[in-house]
């Protein structure tokens, strides 16, 4: 099940990992991606840390860690073709991340609760 | 945003699903759906619609009639051959500061028993006033008259089905032309290095004439945000980030547009706001000078990125005035005034998030212009 955070992500458990992209109304704000600055896999990353770099032809903006953990795969075809994220910004992974110890998406909203948040 | 000022075309521009923001005192689009990247590319290889109707448009009369006596008291204001301008035809300009900075930029027509002068929107009321302080001439602010700008290969097809005169237009050429009853003030010139057309229309006139030009399948309404990666590839200056009071024409590499008559020895030699800074600098060459750049990679470099003469330690050189991605370009680009001596090919280096990354000094405009001189 998809969940969704206040900063625009979605995240999708995938066995134990969560595999982290943004939601197209996002993609919609940002304008045409043109440029995207994966992490490093294997980095621990503390929740609310600034990881990802994304640029826009408007505006340059970060993507956070929406939990803590460790970044066990990026999509490596994105820093070519950062586009990806506007076709299809479901389809356009960023990372996976490992949950530390105790963390859990859980709490984040649920689709319907992200569609009233951007109304 | 109601104290925002709305052009004759802000309906249109909502209709068209213009995303509306505020700039320079106006409200205006700065993209329509096909997005930002899409609007470039499309003026690029057919033909965009703008309105630029935010940018003060000015007559300025003498009481003689005669554009010449308008020419002599504009130069005064102007280092420009305005007075050798022909009929019908437009120059660019720039206003100067007494400390040699530079106020604003302008286009200055002849039409032949006054110049029509287009300023930029920020600068409008600090233009007009400054004009208004010359003797014997007349200001005239145009306020019922919107201005468009028709960019891109197609322009010429696409105006000259509707206004066939347009098609012998030369580059920076003008024009007075009727359209359905309507006085049309056509010039061949843009801010995008492409082709094209700028056209003063009545402000009533200006929706139907808007929508005739977008029925044109070739035709799509562009932003403000397009306008800006079209210029930036095109090497054009923006006043505010690449030129400003602070920034002589010397330094904004503009000095072409300062004639040798208006230079020391010349026959018109200065007379201008800030001459006895600005000529000795441009006879002995600019401390510091606005360049091309290109960054290694996709990332781009925007205005206020710290440069540098080298990846470790070394000195601070300069920071970006404008730089964003070059869609057509197809990679980052940006301008920033740095010291004399670099030439394309060097290897400077751009803060960004903590990292220096290299970029090249590279000529401008960084597409070629198509212009139908």
């Amino acid at each position: 099940m998809l969940k969704y955070t206040e900063d625009h992500e979605w995240l999708k458990a995938d066995g134990d990992e969560i595999i982290v992209g943004i939601t197209a109304h996002a993609s919609e704000q940002l304008g045409d991606v043109v440029f995207v600055e994966l992490p490093e896999v294997g980095r621990e990353v503390a929740k609310g840390e600034e990881i990802v770099v994304i640029e826009s032809v408007k505006a340059a903006s970060d993507i956070v860690a929406p939990i803590a953990g460790t970044i066990t795969a990026v999509n490596e075809d994105l820093p070519d073709s950062p586009g990806a994220v506007n076709d299809d910004a479901m389809s356009a992974w960023f990372f996976r991340i490992k949950p530390a110890d105790g963390e859990s998406i859980d709490g984040f909203m649920d689709e319907a609760a992200y569609q009233a948040l951007i109304g | 945003m109601s104290d925002l000022k709305r052009t004759p075309l802000y309906d249109l521009h909502v209709a068209l699903g213009g995303k509306m923001v505020p700039f320079a005192g106006w409200e205006m689009p700065v993209q329509y759906p096909m997005g930002v990247m899409g609007e470039h590319l499309h003026t690029r290889a057919k033909a965009g619609l703008f309105d630029v109707s935010h940018m003060g448009q000015v007559l300025l009369r003498a009481p003689s009639g005669t554009a010449a006596d308008a020419a002599l008291a504009l130069e005064t204001l102007v280092p420009a051959n305005i007075l050798g301008l022909p009929e019908m035809r437009q120059r660019y300009g720039l206003f100067t500061a007494p400390n040699g900075g530079v106020l604003d930029d302008l286009m200055i027509a002849n039409r032949g028993d006054h110049l029509f002068l287009v300023v930029n929107a920020a600068c409008a009321d600090q233009d007009i006033a400054h004009l208004q302080t010359l003797d014997g001439v007349t200001v005239e602010p145009i306020t019922d008259r919107a201005l468009l700008a028709l960019q891109g290969p197609a322009a010429q097809d696409v105006l000259s089905r509707i206004l066939p005169e347009a098609a012998a237009m030369k580059f920076m050429d003008v024009a007075i032309l009727p359209w359905d009853g309507a006085e049309l003030w056509v010039s061949r010139s843009g801010y995008t290095g492409e082709d094209g057309y700028e056209i003063s229309v009545p402000a009533e006139r200006a929706r139907a004439f808007a929508e005739l030009l977008l029925a044109d399948e070739a035709v799509a309404p562009i932003g403000l945000g397009a306008r800006d990666s079209l210029r930036l590839e095109a090497g054009m200056p923006l006043y505010g980030h690449d030129m400003s009071v602070d920034v002589t024409p010397a330094q904004a590499a503009l000095g072409w547009s300062i004639p040798k008559l208006r230079r020391a020895e010349g026959e018109r030699a200065g007379g201008f706001p800030g001459a006895d800074t600005i000529l000795p600098e441009l006879a002995a060459g600019a401390e510091r000078v606005r360049v091309g750049l290109r960054p290694e990679g996709r990332a781009p470099i925007r205005e206020g990125v710290a440069i540098w003469d080298a990846e470790n330690d070394g000195t601070l050189i300069g920071q970006v005035c404008s730089g964003g991605f070059g869609p057509s370009v197809g990679g980052p680009v940006a301008m920033a005034i740095l010291p004399a001596g670099l030439a394309a090919g060097d290897t400077v280096w751009a803060e960004l998030r903590g990292k220096r990354i290299p970029v090249a000094v590279a000529d401008m405009p960084f597409i070629k212009p198509d212009y139908k001189r």
